[in-house]
């Protein structure tokens, strides 16, 4: 008979035992997304349940295709583009702050008052930087925080990519909005205006036109104009020029004016960046940092404006 | 104990465990009807909130959570005294623990499933909770919440359904009086207990089992529980001590709530042979032991971000030691741990009693002030704030302050009489120390929210400061009703004393043999 003592030396073994083995199965899962920069993103599967998605050209090494990480994308939008590299790149030395992009894309989604899915903010670095616009889309992280935490799919990467979301699937619990430190998400509290006429009648998530109460929505790239050959909604309506939308695996990218130019050299002769590096989310949005800039400066200090909508 | 197969004789304090469960008064039906109502008020606040969405309450895109979630680790914090108190006391062989032990668990079963609810009245699309186990994804802390609170459910239903076993075998046996179907409940669940060796020898092992497996698994409750924001980015969340921080903050607001339903258990069913002021005491010595942890993580949490002052910290910090939020940071503090802490060990400072000698510090002087500042700040208000003469805001800014010196002279003036009074004391004390866990949460969550990476621009009008409304006041509400109702309904269907494990004191029990 097991006498109390015993009993409890067998079980301190199998409570030392038991997470060292599991920690052991999972550091060796993990492995695969830590580490060097070309390593496979962390993301979730296209199509395919339970695999990396790479993003970087670098061939899976043995033994990590597989991670518990991935999830089961619900529609057929979900796997994206197989070849395509979506990124952003945006001239903060172009923008204006005329919000042209913000009224574009809310048009286009039909997004509910209040919503803003690509927000001009008025920055200001330093004291003795100068103010400047920044226009914040979804960053579309390849290491996304929304991603990670979303318990049911809702929202999850795409081959090319996009951060999708299904506002027919998102549970509403706001997760994804805590995790997000861009502050790119949106919920909407109140019933949302009916579902307008044309293309967006009935739900389909490469063009979210139609919301739903009690979800979470966000910027998507556009992928119903992407799949048409076209810019998405925001970079077509910038009158500077300032939004370039590209493919990194094509080094190209495109803005309103029509110019089409190399991605890398855009990003690396202008000293691009990526906005808050350091939290690790790999965006793929590239800033080109306020230089030389051709119009007037926000106001300093100036109160910001409250945009209409939204309830109370 | 053996001969209770015969005809067994109660003691005196054991009939009174048996009365409380008999004598249902008017005062009983009173507080059950009152608890009653309120939880129908909070429904009907739900009902609202799932007809408009939540936006009838104060959250907004910035503040995503707020007090739903303020609810849900207060109320899952609370829940882990059972593991302290059943577990820990018992695997170290603290013997006082017997009389509390029962009541400990229940808070831990009535407030998991408060706590439990808090997420789903949260939750933006509630008709969508299958998708949770349709599409649920483990590498969301979501499901690990999920997964850890159920198996704590589980656990902790069963750390208190089988030590009632005996008792319930007691009940079916001599509790005769009442509906027909409370004697068949009993026979139920006593499962067929005889009191044979083989039975005993059966309960025990479990009994230790679930002790041993308790443990790990109620900490893994509220590591998850604090995970939900130390997985995020977010400057103040972003934490690697969250879990233990929470855990400790979880076990001191517990061991405060079992001294609060200790009084008034003590109080209303007239348990002083069980519960006595040597409980009071021991428990005041585990509340200040508890109390001393958490204020070692909290100092720990504020001082090494306070020190560097990164960018992204620098918000949140001043909003909670100067700034809209310090205070509340300052009465969780203060009020829900400095000056508990101090009313627990009262017994043990003697200069306290000269206090009285001071004459402003003597309970009427301090009456009459505190009286006069209610009187003012009445007329004022009445008058109309900003009249002429008052100075416009002057006093309105000022208020705080004067009602904390109000407060701190009638806290002061008052030392000696609950240096008199150990209960009141401890009662006094384990209410501000849950009141004040209850606020700490909320500033827990809510300040990180208000210093976002981004600032806080072209928010609509009304959307970039939290203002909880009465749809989530009111829940909250509901939910508290909630946890004590189902508390005192269970101390009307089971003693809410062990009697079986009290016996086992080795106490004068059998008075004679029949």
């Amino acid at each position: 008979m097991l006498s109390r003592r015993s009993f409890l030396k067998v079980f301190a073994g199998m409570a030392a035992a038991t997470p060292l083995a599991g920690g052991a199965a999972l550091f060796r899962r993990w492995r695969a997304g830590l580490g060097s920069r070309g390593a496979p993103a962390l993301v979730a599967a296209p199509g395919v349940d339970r695999t990396l998605v790479h993003l970087a050209d670098v061939p899976a090494r043995d033994g990590d295709a597989t991670i518990a990480y991935a999830a089961s994308p619900p529609a057929p939008a979900a796997a994206g583009l197989a070849q395509r590299r979506w990124v952003m790149v945006i001239d903060l030395a172009r923008c204006d702050g005329c919000r042209e992009c913000t009224r574009a894309c809310s048009a286009m989604h039909f997004a509910p008052a209040g919503q803003e899915w690509i927000r001009v903010y008025e920055m200001r670095d330093n004291d003795a930087a100068a103010p400047y616009w920044l226009p914040r889309p979804c960053m579309h992280c390849d290491n996304a925080p929304c991603v990670k935490v979303c318990p049911v799919s809702a929202t999850w990467k795409r081959a090319d990519g996009i951060v999708m979301q299904d506002t027919s699937r998102c549970i509403g619990c706001r997760f994804c909005i805590a995790a997000c430190p861009y502050g790119a998400r949106s919920f909407n509290w109140v019933e949302p205006p009916a579902a307008q006429p044309g293309r967006g009648a009935a739900y389909d998530e490469a063009w979210n036109q139609v919301h739903r109460k009690g979800t979470t929505e966000k910027c998507i790239f556009c992928p119903g104009l992407l799949n048409e050959g076209r810019l998405p909604a925001c970079a077509t309506a910038c009158p500077m020029g300032a939004v370039y939308f590209g493919d990194q695996a094509e080094d190209a990218a495109t803005n309103s004016q029509g110019e089409t130019v190399r991605l890398s050299a855009l990003i690396q002769q202008n000293a691009g960046y990526r906005l808050m590096e350091e939290l690790g989310t790999e965006p793929r949005v590239y800033y080109l940092p306020p230089r030389k800039r051709a119009y007037p400066a926000p106001p300093q200090g100036g109160g910001h404006a409250v945009i209409p909508g939204g309830h109370r | 104990m053996r001969d209770w197969l015969g005809r067994p004789r109660f003691s005196t304090r054991e009939e009174a465990v048996l009365a409380s469960m008999r004598a249902t008064g008017p005062a009983y039906y009173a507080l059950v009807g009152a608890l009653v109502a309120v939880i129908g008020w909070g429904l009907i606040a739900y009902a609202v909130q799932l007809r408009h969405g939540l936006g009838v309450t104060g959250l907004r895109d910035n503040f995503m959570w707020g007090v739903y979630i303020t609810n849900f680790v207060f109320f899952i914090g609370v829940s882990h005294v059972g593991a302290l108190m059943s577990a820990i006391l018992r695997l170290t062989g603290a013997e006082w623990r017997r009389p509390i032990t029962r009541m400990a668990e229940a808070i831990t079963f009535a407030s998991l499933l408060m706590g439990a609810l808090m997420p789903f009245v949260d939750m933006g699309r509630p008709d969508r909770i299958l998708n949770l186990i349709l599409h649920g994804r483990l590498q969301s802390p979501i499901l690990w919440d999920m997964l850890s609170i159920t198996t704590y459910l589980t656990g902790s239903t069963l750390f208190l359904f089988v030590p009632m076993i005996p008792d319930i075998a007691l009940l079916r046996d001599h509790f005769k009086d009442g509906p027909a179907w409370r004697h068949r409940l009993y026979t139920v669940l006593a499962l067929g207990w005889r009191d044979t060796a083989g039975q005993r020898h059966r309960l025990e092992t479990v009994m230790a089992v679930l002790a041993v497996l308790i443990i790990p698994i109620a900490i893994s409750v509220h590591t998850v529980v604090s995970w939900i924001m130390a997985m995020t980015l977010r400057a103040g969340w972003n934490s690697t001590i969250f879990g233990p921080y929470f855990v400790s903050g979880a076990l001191f607001s517990g061991a405060a709530a079992v001294v609060t339903a200790m009084a008034a258990f003590r109080w209303a069913y007239h348990l002083e042979d069980y519960i006595t002021e040597r409980h009071f005491k021991r428990m005041g010595y585990l509340v200040i032991t508890l109390g001393v942890i958490y204020a070692y993580f909290t100092f720990n949490e504020y001082w090494t971000p306070l020190y560097k002052l990164a960018e992204h910290e620098r918000g949140y910090l001043a909003a909670v030691f100067s700034g809209p939020f310090a205070p509340l940071f300052w009465f969780t503090q203060i009020a829900g741990l400095l000056l508990p802490l101090l009313l627990l060990t009262l017994p043990t400072i003697s200069w306290v009693s000269r206090l009285q000698e001071i004459k402003l510090l003597r309970p009427r002087p301090a009456l009459a002030a505190a009286g006069a500042a209610a009187g003012v700040l009445i007329f004022t208000s009445a008058a109309g704030a900003p009249t002429a003469g008052l100075g416009d805001g002057a006093i309105v800014r000022a208020l705080p302050w004067v009602l904390t010196v109000v407060a701190a002279w009638l806290f002061a003036s008052f030392l000696p009489v609950f240096r008199k009074h150990p209960i009141a004391s401890a009662v006094v004390a384990s209410l501000l120390i849950n009141v004040g866990a209850w606020v700490k949460r909320f500033v827990i969550i809510v300040p990180t929210l208000q210093y976002p990476f981004l600032p806080i621009q072209r928010a609509p009008a009304g959307w970039a400061f939290y203002h909880p409304s009465w749809v989530e006041w009111s829940i909250t509400a509901a939910a508290v009703a909630g946890f004590i109702l189902i508390y005192i309904l269970f101390s009307k269907l089971f003693p809410i004393v062990s009697i079986w494990e009290t016996r086992a004191e080795g106490e004068a029990v059998h008075a004679g043999t029949p």
